[in-house]
């Protein structure tokens, strides 16, 4: 037993020594992320290397840039899916689709894009309210690789099925065929969605804000963040955020205990939806 | 040791199980217990199954937000579409990629509760299709903390509680009856109570039975 808690008590280290590193060496700080998940990634980061422990992935990612390119994919993104909890679109239709109505121009960050599942389908539900193109969508992201395949907006067919299902619950009255274009193996998102996008990168840990936003969506990405760096996040995020602008959470987050609990009001549906009132 | 945190890891046949296992446990019951039921992504705001597994339990079900502190007595139910992790004091959520096709993952739970209490984390494996859990328990008993299975006899999928059974060395081997009866007395503030005068049967290893 003593020696199952040495063996965590080095593994903590090890992971400690390896963050460090990778900070002062390249710049990304991955020292502020939950340790939990944080973990199981790094351990299947030396499992994916090959390498024996977590001191010689360190060695490796130290010396290798193509080591670290990978290291900051596993660490880093998120999997995500179209309209995941697709009655958060819903409300979006309902409250923040008015709301960006209002504007002659919106702009709107996706904080934490991945490779840009959520992106297409706010797009998708902004074209259908006719309001896109009075849009301006800035999708970040700190991998290069997801911002990639986002940009590309390419998917397989055989996804085209499971798309149009969760699109059809996300309140999707017409046809989620319209959105996308085919060949044989694949689809691509239509260009009228594609354009309003600009997909670049972002690191939330030490970047700046970047502009001011009518419409701020970051959803299960503070969940990989322990609370002091969620904290400073937050603070980035209302700092980019006008009076009255609506911020978008995930399903299991909630401003409630955090230091801006006074400064949103949730809107109505239970979606984590909210709006800044000061 | 005393335990401290319980976690359990259910498929299908799941519910059913668990709403034999929940009303078992008395008020006051000081672990805080956490569960893995296997459940697809929520299409609509739908059953609200924590809703359902609170109805004959005397302690609060909930599912948790993310970086909820875990309390004494509570029993945490992981959400649809999210993996619950378990940290020293709290619960994080994530949305990594599912394991063995399955967000919550069982595995995912159990192996961060070896990370995180060790000897003093007791998982329970329930009936399930799939082998998710297994791994995980063998992480907790390496930790040195204990495993108890549903009979595969009882089971409605004996898959899960097999397969935990083949990956180590389980502590017990259950019917749901006897886990609920078992978890009851598990209570860790009785345990640390001087024991009252009355002769209480003790095991070999001196801890009472």
């Amino acid at each position: 037993m003593a020696d199952t808690a040495t063996r965590h008590q080095l593994e903590a280290l090890e992971i400690q020594l390896l963050l460090t590193g990778v900070a002062e060496r390249y710049g990304f700080d991955f020292r502020g992320y939950a340790p939990g998940s944080l973990t199981r990634r790094i351990r299947a980061a030396v499992a994916r290397e090959g390498v024996s422990s977590i001191s010689a992935l360190q060695e490796r990612v130290l010396r290798d840039p193509g080591c670290l390119g990978r290291l900051v994919e596993t660490v880093s993104v998120h999997t995500t899916s179209m309209f995941r909890d697709p009655e958060f679109y819903r409300v979006l239709r309902q409250e923040a689709v008015p709301m960006l109505r209002t504007y002659p121009f919106a702009r709107i960050w996706v904080a934490g894009c991945a490779t840009g599942e959520e992106v297409y389908s706010l797009a998708i539900v902004l074209h259908e309210a006719e309001i896109l193109e009075r849009c301006r969508i800035y999708a970040t992201d700190i991998s290069d690789a997801a911002l990639e395949r986002a940009r590309r907006g390419v998917f397989p067919l055989s996804d085209v099925d499971t798309h149009a299902l969760a699109y059809r619950a996300a309140g999707g009255a017409g046809d989620f065929a319209n959105h996308i274009v085919t060949d044989s193996k694949s689809a691509i998102f239509c260009q009228p969605l594609r354009q309003q996008v600009v997909f670049s990168q972002h690191n939330l840990v030490c970047d700046g804000p970047f502009n001011e936003f009518q419409l701020v969506l970051c959803r299960n990405v503070g969940i990989y963040f322990d609370k002091e760096l969620r904290r400073r996040v937050l603070e980035l995020i209302y700092g980019s955020l006008c009076k009255f602008g609506l911020l978008g959470l995930g399903m299991r987050e909630s401003l409630r205990y955090t230091f801006l609990a006074d400064a949103f009001q949730e809107l109505p549906g239970n979606v984590r939806l909210y709006r800044r009132i000061r | 040791m005393r335990t401290e945190l319980v976690a359990i890891g259910a498929s299908l046949g799941g519910l059913e199980a668990l709403q034999r296992i929940l009303p078992a446990l008395p008020e006051g019951f000081s672990p805080a217990i956490t569960i893995v039921q296997h459940r697809h992504a929520r299409i609509t705001q739908g059953v609200d199954l924590a809703h359902l597994l609170a109805r004959n339990c005397r302690l609060p079900v909930a599912e948790p937000w993310d970086k909820e502190p875990i309390e004494a007595g509570h029993v945490y139910l992981a959400p649809a579409n999210y993996h619950l992790i378990v940290e020293r004091g709290q619960l994080a959520l994530s949305v990594d990629a599912p394991v063995m096709h399955s967000r919550p993952s069982v595995d995912v739970l159990f192996e961060s509760v070896a990370d995180a209490y060790g000897a003093t984390g007791l998982a329970v494996v329930l009936t399930g299709a799939s082998e998710d859990g297994a791994l995980g328990a063998r992480a907790i008993k390496a930790a040195g903390g204990q495993i108890w299975v549903q009979d595969p006899n009882t089971a409605a999928a004996p898959v899960a509680p097999r397969a935990a059974m083949a990956r180590t060395d389980v502590d017990a081997v259950l019917s749901l009856e006897e886990i609920g009866q078992r978890l009851a007395v598990l209570d860790a503030r009785k345990a640390a109570r001087p024991a009252p005068r009355r002769n209480r049967p003790r095991s070999k290893t001196g801890n009472p039975v």
